[in-house]
């Protein structure tokens, strides 16, 4: 299979192109905060309960709220039915998550209490970490939870030779290499890396910088959402 | 866990003053590993196996191959599974019971360390394509928890299976007396670095890993390309530190290789 030719992709994008995103803020009533996330063919929600109170006891820290995330992928999010709740990947994915979002998060300012992050993916296309990221600080961000910043997270890698933003599924798969990042935008500070797959060093350095050009065009679109929530006609 | 681990702020302090200065704890080079010892062969019913002593770091690495049914999507390749158990014999903070996010975690970069160099040549362990394959179990035993569980558990791994001896099968997949070793055409070795402070130093002790501010995981294979990186931690590190750290992971990553080659009698492949 061709996934790149003449420098278009096999879904018609350029390689520094990023799939179509939408961002909503506050789709859930019950949740403190909440946000929806269309990311190509990807679906997912994400909402925040807290900080409050947290049991068992012992897992309380004195000096911070700790964050508990969870990943989730719906058992019809994929071609072939997945066995419903957490299995080995989802278990990793929750633990960088929440890697990823602890250093924005003031976590110091609410001491021995617990931030619930649930990330739900309804519908999987390549790329739902990032996309989970990226929904779950905007759910943190509309539950009022004080942060550094918000988070955009998004991948890069290497297809066809080519170093390309944002792989789509036959790209995931075929491709040689996949590495989803999430920045901080305020100090460009990298708080997700994984990586898999063959890459040089130049190569990984050209992926890291068009991954964070990719997660500044998101940044812009999560601050969005947040807005449009405020103006009041959020029904689109 | 019933307790977590901590560090008194005394002894964080303590470290977090002496990486300002370039110093450690244990009077190491912030580029230097603890003193590495291999133990191939080690368990004679497993087909593999190595233990690793990663200064007071121990991993035993155990090697079993079955045959069983290719995954759909793969019919050409072999199947391989990474499991890492943390044992309390290991550590006070360690609990009998399903693998928690830590040993999940440690399997899965492990396995992806493995898998995307590839360290195996997968479509050469197939018996019938689509119906019958090897399986390959890389089971990681902990036997000491003492910083650096990632690259002990990597490089005890790599050398188990570099040690691997499997029956020859016939046509019908029954095993014959004849032995092969397993096709290990690559060596990837990964390399684990602590950002503490403003620092980054490699190979972290248990009480570096207790005060660390960020980690990262950069595992290379034979030909300087990287294979695997993943990071931990709750800070974030640079594009500059994430470049520093995978030059001096194909760096380091050579010495180690070169050990396990020796130790395996396959200094040339």
């Amino acid at each position: 299979m061709e996934l790149i030719k003449d420098g278009i992709r096999i879904d018609g994008r350029k390689k520094d192109e990023l799939r179509e995103i939408k961002i909503k803020a506050g789709v859930l009533k019950r949740a403190d905060g909440s946000a929806y996330v269309e990311w190509g063919m990807n679906k997912v929600y994400a909402a925040v309960y807290g900080p409050r109170e947290l049991y068992p006891r012992f897992l309380r820290r004195y000096d911070k709220a700790i964050l508990q995330c969870r990943y989730n992928m719906a058992s019809f999010s994929v071609e072939e039915r997945k066995r419903p709740g957490p299995d080995r990947r989802s278990v990793e994915i929750s633990k960088v998550t929440r890697s990823a979002l602890e250093p924005v998060v003031l976590t110091e300012n609410f001491p021995e209490s617990v931030i619930n992050v649930n990330i739900e993916i309804v519908q999987a296309e390549a790329g739902t970490r990032c996309a989970g990221i990226t929904a779950a600080s905007v759910a943190l961000a509309d539950a009022g939870i004080p942060m550094r910043d918000l988070l955009p997270a998004c991948a890069a890698g290497k297809v066809g030779g080519e170093i390309v933003l944002d792989l789509c599924k036959e790209e995931d798969n075929f491709g040689e290499s996949d590495l989803p990042i999430a920045m901080v935008p305020r100090t460009g500070g990298i708080t997700l890396l994984q990586m898999d797959g063959l890459m040089t060093e130049e190569e990984i350095e050209e992926a890291l910088n068009l991954a964070k050009k990719g997660c500044k065009i998101i940044y812009e679109k999560q601050k969005e959402a947040l807005k449009q929530k405020y103006r009041g006609n959020n029904n689109d | 866990m019933t307790e977590i681990d901590l560090i008194s702020n005394i002894e964080k302090d303590y470290i977090l003053n002496l990486a300002k200065k370039g110093e450690r704890e244990d009077g190491r080079d912030f580029d230097e590993h603890r003193k590495l010892i291999l133990e191939p062969d080690l368990i004679k019913k497993a087909e593999g196996s190595c233990l690793v002593s990663l200064g007071e770091t121990k991993v035993l690495a155990g090697i079993k191959v079955d045959k069983g049914e290719p995954y759909p999507d793969t019919p050409d390749q072999a199947v391989m599974t990474t499991n890492a158990e943390l044992v309390p014999l290991a550590s006070p903070f360690f609990e009998s019971g399903p693998p928690d996010e830590d040993s999940i975690e440690l399997a899965r970069v492990v396995d992806r360390g493995i898998r995307e160099a590839p360290a195996l040549d997968m479509s050469s362990l197939v018996v019938r394509e689509g119906e019958l394959v090897r399986v390959i179990f890389i089971d990681l035993h902990i036997l000491d928890s003492d910083g650096n569980l990632f690259d002990a558990s990597n490089i005890a791994a790599v050398t188990a299976l570099h040690t691997t001896k499997i029956p020859v099968l016939d046509d019908e997949g029954n095993p014959t007396e004849d032995m092969i070793p397993l096709p290990v055409i690559k060596t990837p070795v990964s390399c684990t670095f602590a950002k503490i402070g403003d620092n980054i130093v490699v190979d972290p002790s248990l009480n570096e890993e207790r005060v660390l501010d960020a980690r990262l995981t950069v595992t290379t294979e034979d030909n300087g390309y990287v294979c695997a990186m993943q990071k931990g931690g709750n800070s974030e590190f640079t594009v500059d530190e994430i470049m520093d750290c995978i030059k001096k992971s194909i760096k380091i990553g050579k010495e180690i290789r070169k050990t396990i080659l020796k130790t395996t009698g396959k200094q040339k492949v």
